[in-house]
């Protein structure tokens, strides 16, 4: 078989236009921006009717000329990868294949997409989403990665190749090169390449956006119930909770990251119980958040109240139990075990290497979460609404939880969007370091590692999982951009 | 004024004994003493010798004791061997026996010695510290004015297709941490992939000889992750002051725009962003230790990783102090920066 190109047949048509387009759309981009520098940006002038309306010129000529160049660059965009999805590699390349891999991805974002824009007005903050532009490319981008990586690591659809095989004769060979020998329904070709033990890139990157799509939005999950468990006590109550817990949070900001992972993240900490000892300290957390959120609303109807919570913590418990102990032991070292669950009602059984990233992830976080709950805890304890449930005898766990938390929930969401790309930066961080998982996890960091090595010669096997992160942090950050944005405008 | 500042100082002091005493425990948990013993003697060791060689030096006493001699608080160890010699922490074999000291701590001056880099730990830190301070020194030269001027423009006129594009450098800035942003640096700039050898994808040399060549990237790709946090903020700031009533005064008396911009605005969107950089420089070290591992700059970032890498305790802590004194000092700076530039603030 020929290796690919990245465009294929089409790209023998296509190719010349996309780089008339793209020259012509950076002019008008260019054109745009000193041209509102220049000329103070558009002017409005009044109808005679009492509208409004730009009075043209020349910021309103580059501006039209940036909208019909950008749009025809998303055209021709969509062009390349329907032509893909049509017509494979053979007609697309390199491209082209990847959107023929994609297309269960494609499927799922276009139904999520048509069926939010559908039911926008009835979904709340998540319907205004798609009235902004910069929120729906966000959204776009958060929800390939989510899909990408569900369906590559739950139903195994996007990947050609196994994550870990190797195949001999494909040692850092470049994009599109194919398969040598392949057999009768094996994937033809590397359509990423490979990298320098010979394994499909374009696999592991999919396969590693599942590791990423699984403990980032968890771990963030988690920091935010220990910070909001302790953050809305302290900013309530204020006084001695207030200045220790402080003092805690500040102590743990005041490490540099990284020294905190290589403190925490190593095999001999592993070795001594450590991280087991915080997750089970960590973990508890959310049972603490449910517990109190329940008993504080249904406590005056014990009737109610008393099955509920024995039913919700009993699962919780069961969930934290089987999250925390590993082959019947909450902690095992060399000299000692603390017993936990046994292995026959034990649900799932957590990897240390990932458990131990979970944990350091979740400390890393929890301070900073810990601090912006606090601030507004008690930016808001201060409202009227406030003083009117504390006039009404409401108890104050019920104040913190029913009426402060609510109303803090704009900022949170939004904080919450940024956070995961921050904990995605952070997990990079430790696959960047080599730290907690192991050296042939397809999770995005240990791959950009394991490619830096040999980046002046084959940047490949380095390049796509660093575009990869970049796309997701930038979706995520957008996203948040787009709901902050949006919960304003009410 | 004063008092506010002897307090934020004590809490200092209090942070970084937490601190050096929480990096002081875990580095020494045996299996940790247990691999340093088998590094610096031998990788075949039993599990007696592992345990007498640490007693021979004073590794087995009790955390606090070691941490009140690290600190120079309690007198360091001596051991007799069966055959007379005594060895001790603050001495060797040679010296004189009315010439040895009990103490030798940090209080002493004495940072200890690394067995790693067979060195004194003190300069080891003070010459990596001044090749970060010049990598640090350059990436803030670059970094703040770009990240200022973004801000600015983007801020002026809110909602512009101007603050539209800057916006979006911006938040994308933010998005490429710093070993995305080095790893597609090199690539493009440095890798025979693309053909431009513009730049050297490592930056070993540029310690002694730093030339545009080998210390842009490394400059660029910390500055552009900082950046995009500060030229938010400034933008924030920006669009805060120019709806400002007496902005909009300015305006009606007949004032330009540029001049609005200039001499009216600039100054009070500036006192925002002041906080932001102080409070940023502990975050660009994190960027520091990925950038000098990323292009081998035998900085304090590299001599964290390697400290840390192989648990030498003695740098690992004065590695940690230096970077806590760095972050608590910055912070008492941005606080009282913040008193003196803003007029409305004052500390009674």
């Amino acid at each position: 078989m020929e290796p690919l190109t990245w465009t294929g047949t089409l790209g023998q048509f296509l190719d010349p236009v996309l780089y008339v387009l793209v020259a012509l759309f950076l002019v008008a981009v260019l054109a745009q921006i000193v041209l509102s520098v220049a000329t103070g940006g558009a002017r409005v002038v009044t109808n005679p009717d009492g509208t409004l309306s730009t009075a043209g010129g020349p910021y309103d000529l580059a501006a039209t000329a940036t909208r019909w160049t950008g749009t025809a660059l998303l055209a021709l965009l969509v062009i390349y990868l329907i032509g893909g999805v049509l017509g494979g590699p053979g007609l697309g390349g390199i491209i082209g294949g990847m959107s023929q891999q994609l297309i269960p991805v494609w499927i799922a974002l276009v139904v999520t997409f048509v069926v939010s824009i559908q039911f926008k007005r009835r979904l709340g903050l998540y319907g205004k989403l798609f009235d902004s532009t910069v929120g729906m490319i966000g959204f776009a981008l958060v929800m390939f990665w989510v899909f990408a990586g569900v369906m590559a690591g739950v139903f195994d659809w996007i990947s050609p190749h196994d994550s870990l095989s190797q195949v001999s004769g494909m040692k850092n060979k470049v994009p599109g090169t194919p398969l040598r020998g392949a057999e009768e329904g094996e994937y033809g070709w590397y359509l990423l390449g490979g990298d320098n033990l010979a394994r499909d890139v374009f696999s592991r990157l999919f396969k590693g956006a599942w590791v990423v799509v699984q403990i980032a939005p968890l771990a963030t999950l988690f920091a935010f119930m220990v910070g909001i468990t302790l953050g809305l006590p302290a900013g309530y109550y204020g006084g001695r909770l207030d200045i220790v817990l402080s003092f805690l949070a500040n102590l743990i900001l005041a490490f540099p990251v990284i020294l905190l992972f290589y403190l925490l993240v190593t095999p001999e900490i592993v070795a001594t119980g450590i991280p087991n000892y915080m997750a089970t300290v960590l973990f508890i957390f959310p049972l603490i958040f449910v517990a109190v959120l329940l008993n504080s609303r249904y406590y005056t109807q014990p009737s109610f109240r008393t099955p509920l919570l024995i039913g919700v913590l009993g699962v919780l418990g069961w969930i934290y139990l089987s999250l925390i102990s590993t082959n019947g032991a909450i902690v095992s070292t060399a000299t000692y075990a603390i017993p936990g669950l046994p292995n026959a009602v034990d649900l799932f059984n957590i990897d240390a290497g990932i458990l131990v990233v979970f944990v350091s992830v979740v400390f890393v976080n929890a301070p900073t979460v810990f601090r912006i709950v606090r601030s507004l805890a008690l930016d808001i304890k201060t409202r009227d609404y406030v003083a009117a449930a504390q006039t009404r005898g409401e108890g104050p766990w019920y104040i913190m939880l029913w009426e402060i938390l609510p109303n803090a929930r704009g900022p949170l969401i939004v904080d919450f969007c940024l956070r995961i790309g921050y904990t995605t930066i952070l997990l990079g961080t430790l696959g960047f370091f080599g730290l907690g998982l192991e050296s042939e996890s397809p999770d995005w960091g240990t791959t950009i590692n394991a490619g830096r090595r040999l980046l002046s010669v084959y940047p490949h096997a380095a390049i796509a999982p660093a575009l990869a992160l970049l796309t997701l942090v930038l979706g995520l950050n957008l996203l948040a951009d787009g709901l902050r944005e949006e919960s304003l405008k009410d | 004024m004063g008092l506010f500042i002897l307090r934020r100082l004590g809490l200092m002091l209090l942070t970084a004994l937490c601190l050096t005493f929480i990096v002081f425990f875990l580095t020494n948990l045996y299996p940790n003493l247990e691999k340093l013993a088998k590094t610096q003697g031998n990788f075949r060791m039993s599990d007696e010798a592992v345990a007498s060689w640490l007693g021979d030096r004073g590794y087995t006493d009790n955390t606090l004791i070691k941490y009140g001699r690290w600190l120079g608080v309690a007198p360091g160890w001596t051991t007799e061997k069966d055959d007379g010699t005594v060895t001790g922490q603050c001495f060797n074999e040679g010296t004189p026996v009315e010439n040895r000291p009990t103490f030798c701590g940090v209080l002493q001056g004495d940072w200890g010695y690394s067995l790693v880099f067979k060195d004194e730990v003190g300069s080891l830190v003070a010459t990596r510290l001044a090749a970060t301070g010049k990598l640090m020194g350059f990436v803030l030269l670059v970094m703040v004015p770009m990240a200022l001027i973004v801000g600015v423009l983007a801020g002026m006129r809110e909602g512009s297709g101007l603050d539209r594009s800057l916006s979006t450098f911006s938040i994308t800035t933010t998005a490429t941490p710093e070993y995305v942003s080095g790893v597609i640096f090199i690539a493009v700039f440095a890798s025979s992939a693309f053909g431009l050898k513009w730049f050297k994808g490592s930056a070993t040399q540029a310690i002694e000889n730093a030339t545009f060549e080998n210390f842009t990237l490394p400059v660029v790709t910390i500055a552009l992750y900082g950046m995009g946090y500060i030229a938010r903020m400034t933008r924030a700031s920006m669009t805060e002051v120019m709806t400002a009533q007496y902005i909009r005064t300015a305006r009606l008396k007949g004032v330009s725009f540029g001049n609005i911009v200039m001499k009216h605005a600039l100054r009070n969107a500036l006192i925002a962003p002041f906080t932001v950089i102080m409070l940023q420089i502990p975050w660009l070290l994190n960027g520091v230790v990925i950038v000098e591992t990323l292009f081998n700059y035998k900085g304090f970032g590299w001599l964290l990783v390697q400290a840390a890498g192989n648990n030498d305790i003695e740098l690992l802590l004065a590695v940690s102090v230096v970077s806590v004194v760095v972050v608590l000092i910055t912070q008492l700076i941005s606080d009282v920066g913040y008193v003196f530039l803003n007029p409305r603030i004052r500390i009674s």
